[in-house]
């Protein structure tokens, strides 16, 4: 099968973005959605120099949790995450491979002082799981402001941009899907078949 | 730019670093590769050309400052910037000052990464500009090179000898053609400011509104479709020389702000409000009639005299004759390297077409004239036949076995035809007054017939 998983990570609360996340995540890739709390080890991500959370290492323990009827994982968490060259980042994601994950931290307003508005968080987390899974499913940035895929470095830039893929974009996330199916149904019989997607080869990007 | 054509090196010992800097440029579309230690990074370098190598100042073996010297040794026109952690910040600074473009410290904020990278694209496309042109002015266009022994070029090079070392605003007035911009950089070539950019800029190749921010760059935002930050061109020529091309077609709007940016040396971004100071040297060239421009009030008076502090003109062709064969033998030579052609010389009647013609197109139109002739020559000669020049139907019509006042007579038949009979512009492109075209007319009875 080819579920994606979808996944709190840390003390989240199971809040009112679950459904319209697993919906945004069912129009916009045809897949089916689970959403399961995992068994994680929140602590080993943890880095006390920086505060924040290692986002690769909890893009690892996703990765081997999957269920082999999970094609794809995104974890949502609320922990601040980092990649060893960066100040932050929103997320991070394998291309090309099962793991995603998106955190909220810097999605609130009240991380800015501002009032706090939780459509606009929900917008800024749709945004940004698409655009991880779109890593997943091979796709680079894309260089159109409005589309889904484009790098974002400020909540601004997530502000602007639209949740939704661009024409070319599209086309890719479509190809890629197929590809995942396809690689989902042949591997059906085997026993190993989690491995063919959740290989470590890939390293996690942001 | 399209991003897959810039090629990023990462080296730095720490492999996660490497693997997410790595990554994240990755995503972003450009072809990046990752080397571990110095050795590594020396052996990349030597495969294949690189335009931006990040490297971590910190190292086993080798450190950041060794390893920069040793790979601008390799590519002196690479970009590199540091990967610093604040510890190192002193020997980042350091390797500022031995050409380092730039340096981050560790973690880097995703949006200084940004910048960062765009402007290190920016700089590097410069410098490769640089790069090629240096070459090419060492090529054809370095003072001694500006072809010809006549006494008008041999002024005009006095000229240039003289204001270059000055800082002085140089006005380049002649013909389109006859190498105003070669002069502007054997200008620049010669001034203290020659380790530093010239930046052309042909100011009759834009609109108003994107000479501006292509002049003074912009803001993040200043109009739609400034998705970032940009800095302009006079920014990219500090310390070095801005060349305006065509300076007698901009608009009053942006003569307004040049004269501005001539007084005060300062200027803000479009849409930004941090004043930039900024040191450059202006040249100029136009092939337009600026004083009568002045006079009819469409070129502001105050900008003109700004820039015409020191003009230098450069005579046409025709009235440099003496130097046409050498020329002509200067671009023969090039163009049979550059085709692999066995072609040494020309023959006399050639030669004497070549000097007696006109030339209203200048030297641009003599290059253009022997390549063609080149492509067709068969023999390591180029014969009469073989020149062709512009606007005659065919070479043989124009030249052969005439006489040079049958040619002069044809020629002056073939422009009139263009210009279906109108002696006002027929003259200006003969560049001889109206006057002495009508004698010519009446002498070779070209009159058209009443009806
Ligand atoms: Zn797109
Ligand atoms: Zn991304």
């Amino acid at each position: 099968m080819d579920y994606v998983y979808i996944v709190p990570v840390g003390s989240i609360r199971d809040d009112f973005w679950v459904e319209p996340l697993e919906h945004a995540v069912m129009r916009t890739f045809g897949l089916k959605t689970r959403y399961r709390r995992f068994d994680l080890d929140l602590a080993r991500a943890y880095d006390a120099r920086r505060g924040q959370y290692d986002s690769a290492e909890i893009l690892r323990q996703l990765i081997a949790a999957l269920p082999p009827d999970g094609c794809r994982v995104l974890g949502v968490a609320d922990v601040d995450l980092f990649i060893p060259i960066l100040t932050f980042v929103f997320g991070e994601a394998q291309l090309n491979g099962a793991g995603s994950v998106a955190s909220l931290h810097r999605l609130h307003n009240e991380y800015y002082g501002l009032p706090r508005d939780k459509h606009l968080m929900l917008e800024r987390l749709l945004k940004e799981a698409l655009h991880e899974l779109g890593h997943t499913f091979g796709l680079i940035h894309c260089h159109d402001p409005r589309c889904v895929l484009r790098s974002s470095t400020y909540v601004e830039d997530i502000d602007q941009k639209s949740a939704e893929f661009c024409e070319a974009c599209r086309e890719k996330v479509r190809a890629g899907v197929a590809a995942c199916r396809r690689q989902a149904r042949s591997a059906a019989g085997k026993t190993n078949r989690g491995n063919a997607v959740r290989s470590y080869d890939v390293p996690p990007i942001v | 730019m399209k991003p897959e054509d810039t090629a990023i090196l990462i080296v730095d010992d720490e492999a996660a670093v490497r693997e997410s800097l790595c990554k994240w440029f990755q995503l972003d579309g450009y072809r990046v590769d990752t080397a571990a230690d110095a050795v590594e990074a020396l052996k990349k370098m030597q495969e294949q050309p690189w335009d931006i190598v990040f490297l971590d100042i910190k190292m086993p073996g080798m450190d950041g400052l060794e390893l920069q010297r040793r790979i601008k040794q390799i590519d002196k026109g690479v970009v590199t910037i540091m990967i610093t952690a604040f510890a190192s910040v002193d020997t980042s600074i350091q390797a500022l000052k031995e050409g380092a473009f730039d340096y981050v410290v560790k973690p880097i904020d995703p949006d200084d990464m940004s910048h960062l990278i765009r402007n290190a694209i920016d700089h590097r496309r410069l410098v490769t500009e640089n790069l090629r042109l240096r070459r090419q002015i060492e090529e054809i266009s370095s003072p001694d090179k500006i072809i010809g022994e006549s006494q008008a070029l041999r002024q005009v090079m006095e000229r240039v000898a003289a204001v270059a070392e000055t800082d002085s605003t140089v006005m380049i007035r002649g013909e389109s053609g006859t190498g105003k911009e070669l002069v502007a950089r054997a200008i620049h070539s010669m001034s203290n400011r020659r380790y530093s950019p010239i930046i052309t800029i042909n100011c009759g190749a834009y609109t108003e509104g994107l000479l501006e921010s292509e002049l003074f760059g912009h803001e993040k935002g200043a109009f739609t479709g400034a998705l970032y930050q940009r800095r302009g061109r006079l920014e990219m020529a500090d310390k070095g020389t801005v060349f305006l091309d065509e300076i007698g077609n901009i608009g009053e709007k942006m003569q307004m702000d040049l004269l501005r940016v001539i007084e005060t040396r300062q200027f803000t971004r479009l849409g930004g409000d941090k004043l930039l100071n900024v040191d450059f040297r202006i040249i100029c060239a136009t092939n337009k009639d600026l004083e009568k421009a002045v006079r009819d009030g469409t070129f502001r008076e105050d900008l003109y005299y700004r820039l015409n502090v020191f003009s230098i003109v450069l005579p046409p062709l025709r009235e440099r004759s003496s130097d046409i064969p050498l020329i002509a033998q200067h671009f023969m030579q090039k163009f049979a390297q550059s085709m692999n052609k066995n072609i040494t010389e020309f023959s006399p009647e050639a030669l004497e077409m070549l000097v007696k013609y006109e030339w209203p197109g200048n030297v641009r139109e003599l290059r253009n004239v022997v390549e063609r002739a080149m492509v067709t020559a068969k023999g390591r000669r180029i014969e009469a036949d073989d020149l062709s020049f512009p606007f005659s139907s065919s070479s043989s019509d124009f030249f052969g076995d005439d006489s040079l006042e049958e040619v002069e007579r044809k020629h002056i038949r073939n422009i009139l035809e263009r210009t279906n009979g109108n002696v006002a512009q027929a003259a200006q492109i003969l560049k001889i007054s109206r006057l002495t075209l009508y004698n010519k007319i009446e002498k070779y009875q070209l009159k058209k017939k009443e009806p």
